[in-house]
């Protein structure tokens, strides 16, 4: 086996400024208040991620996920420890991908798949795919900015899954889609997982993660929580009981798991 | 259930372990020429969207300060009579204290203006202050080539040692405006104060060159101290660009050069783009320290 995601001691700290101007910090120095606090958003992470493991990343709201998403993209780096990965990675950070407002959704295709590390040959035969998988229409030649937050994160989705990747990077953009190009973002994700790649899902959803993965990484105020099999993860969340009730956005992937890929299972 | 690890269609055991942030830098830039392209050619679709006059407005804004400059320096202060085709002169000037205000007012605003993308793409950031810089020459592109038709008119031809000092001169401002724009982009990150204190700065490079005054002034009246004068840089590049074309436009060229140029220009030019390339190199270095806390900052 080929590890893909090695993070050692990993640390990120985050400096809070409560005031930011000369006039805020000196009132707030005279009152003998504190100006900034630091916080560590990730907090000595380790963990080793086999080449072709699908991790489910969970976690409360504020734990540290996306802060951990961004680490391994290379968005940001540790203070401490190392992260270290192998090929390419793609995929969307934080809900939606890093577009430019002022720009029509084409030439965003083209800057994002060339961020991405794709050339211009490359992006110029996937576009046809990337396009219709994002099902924009003639939207494609309008302002990014008027785009709504479904129809940006489709297009951010589009075009991180085509990226021939060897790490997948997923988070709960798929949230704001809607219910088909949900169902058509987890089959394209079943597909990248069994083509054997790296598959880093972040989701609230344990039905998905679930179905999705096959390793659990919980996260609870930067450290981790728990690291191993889905069941005890989702158990050890406590999400276990979503399961039963059946909240709205999960019924869909469990339907759909159910329907179309019972086999892969 | 727990579903098996699914064994890899491409196999990675010979590609190495690396950080994603890895081959970042000035060099990472020259790597990915690609998207540098792409960037350059939104930019300058960009920087006048909405607009009407669109693109327009870059000679426009040059032209009005030229005709200003050159009303109020000869209307007024009469210099067109102590300096020979003062047009040239002034316009000889603007076209690299243009380039420079450009680079490093767009520049610096140009992570600030690109944060959407700087804040979840994984990309060397040294990308948008280059790029800047590549759009504005692009943009003195048009000004050379009038300013050297206006030189034509007045007969001049140009030598050997006129093209060395202009290509000096657009390498010293381009690797300046670079190495400034790439120090403060990432400080207005911190604080957006930066960006007023390019406006502040711009405003003093326009007077602290000898564009619209003769070097021959500065000569005059600071005597021996006008060496100091001529440890700025931008002071350097523009009398670069006058060596260029102005020289070559008066009556008597040898004249000039013993009056309105200092001696041993051409070298003092040389030491000046090696002096930018250090400049460079150290804001490079002010860039990377900085470069960790930058997405959290925007």
């Amino acid at each position: 086996m080929t590890t893909s995601i090695v993070c050692e001691n990993v640390t990120k700290t985050f400096t809070l400024r409560y005031h930011r101007t000369i006039k805020q910090i000196s009132v707030a120095m005279a009152r003998g208040e504190e100006t900034s606090r630091t916080m560590r958003a990730v907090d000595d992470v380790s963990f080793t991620i086999e080449q072709g493991e699908s991790i489910g990343l969970m976690g409360l709201n504020g734990s540290g996920k996306s802060t951990l998403l961004k680490l391994i993209n290379g968005v940001m780096r540790p203070d401490s420890g190392s992260v270290l990965t192998r090929g390419r990675i793609a995929g969307l950070i934080a809900t939606g991908a890093g577009f430019h407002p002022q720009l029509t959704g084409r030439e965003n295709l083209y800057l994002n798949a060339a961020i991405l590390g794709m050339s211009e040959r490359e992006t110029q035969r996937k576009f046809d795919e990337i396009v219709e998988f994002a099902e924009l229409g003639h939207r494609l030649d309008t302002q990014v900015g008027h785009y709504s937050s479904g129809q940006n994160a489709r297009l951010g989705f589009a075009i991180a899954i085509h990226v021939d990747s060897d790490i997948f990077l997923a988070d709960e953009a798929l949230a704001v889609g809607d219910k088909p190009f949900k169902r058509k973002c987890i089959k394209k994700m079943l597909e990248i997982r069994d083509g054997g790649r790296t598959l880093f899902y972040v989701s609230h959803a344990a039905g998905s993660v679930r179905k999705m993965c096959n390793r659990v990484i919980v996260l609870e105020e930067g450290r981790v929580g728990f690291d191993g099999d889905v069941d005890e993860g989702i158990r050890y969340l406590h999400y276990e009981s979503d399961d039963e009730e059946g909240a709205a956005d999960e019924n869909d992937v469990e339907e759909y798991g159910d329907e179309d890929t019972g086999d892969d299972i | 259930m727990t579903l098996p690890v699914i064994e890899p269609e491409r196999d990675l055991s010979d590609v190495p372990l690396a950080p994603p942030t890895a081959g970042n830098g000035l060099l990472g830039v020259l790597e990915r020429r690609y998207l540098l392209r792409l960037l350059v050619r939104r930019e300058i679709s960009a920087r006048y969207q909405g607009s009407f006059l669109g693109l327009l407005w870059s000679y426009v804004n040059p032209l009005t300060q030229f005709l200003i400059y050159w009303g109020l320096m000869s209307g007024l202060l009469q210099l067109h009579k102590q300096v020979q085709n003062f047009g040239i002169h002034i316009f000889a000037g603007m076209v690299v204290v243009h380039f420079f205000i450009e680079t490093f007012g767009a520049g610096t605003r140009s992570i600030v203006r690109n944060r959407s993308i700087v804040k979840k793409m994984a990309m060397p950031r040294e990308m948008f202050p280059v790029a800047t810089m590549l759009v504005s020459l692009y943009h003195v592109v048009p000004q050379v080539i009038v300013l050297t038709i206006a030189c034509l008119f007045y007969g001049w031809w140009p030598t050997p040692i006129d093209l060395v000092a202009f290509v000096l001169a657009v390498l010293l401002i381009g690797i300046l405006g670079l190495a400034s724009a790439l120090m403060f982009s990432a400080a207005n990150v911190f604080f957006r104060d930066f960006g007023n204190v390019v406006t502040v700065l711009n405003h003093l490079v326009r007077f602290g060159v000898p564009m619209i005054y003769p070097f021959a002034i500065v000569q005059e009246r600071f005597g021996e101290a006008a060496q100091f004068y001529l440890l700025n840089p931008l002071a350097v590049a523009v009398l670069l660009m006058q060596r260029a074309f102005w020289v070559g436009t008066t009556p008597d060229p040898a004249h000039s050069l013993a009056t309105d140029m200092p001696d041993h220009i051409m070298v003092l030019g040389v030491a000046m783009v090696a002096f930018s390339v250090v400049l460079l190199l150290v804001s490079q270095l002010i860039f990377s320290r900085l470069e960790n806390k930058i997405p959290e900052r925007l």
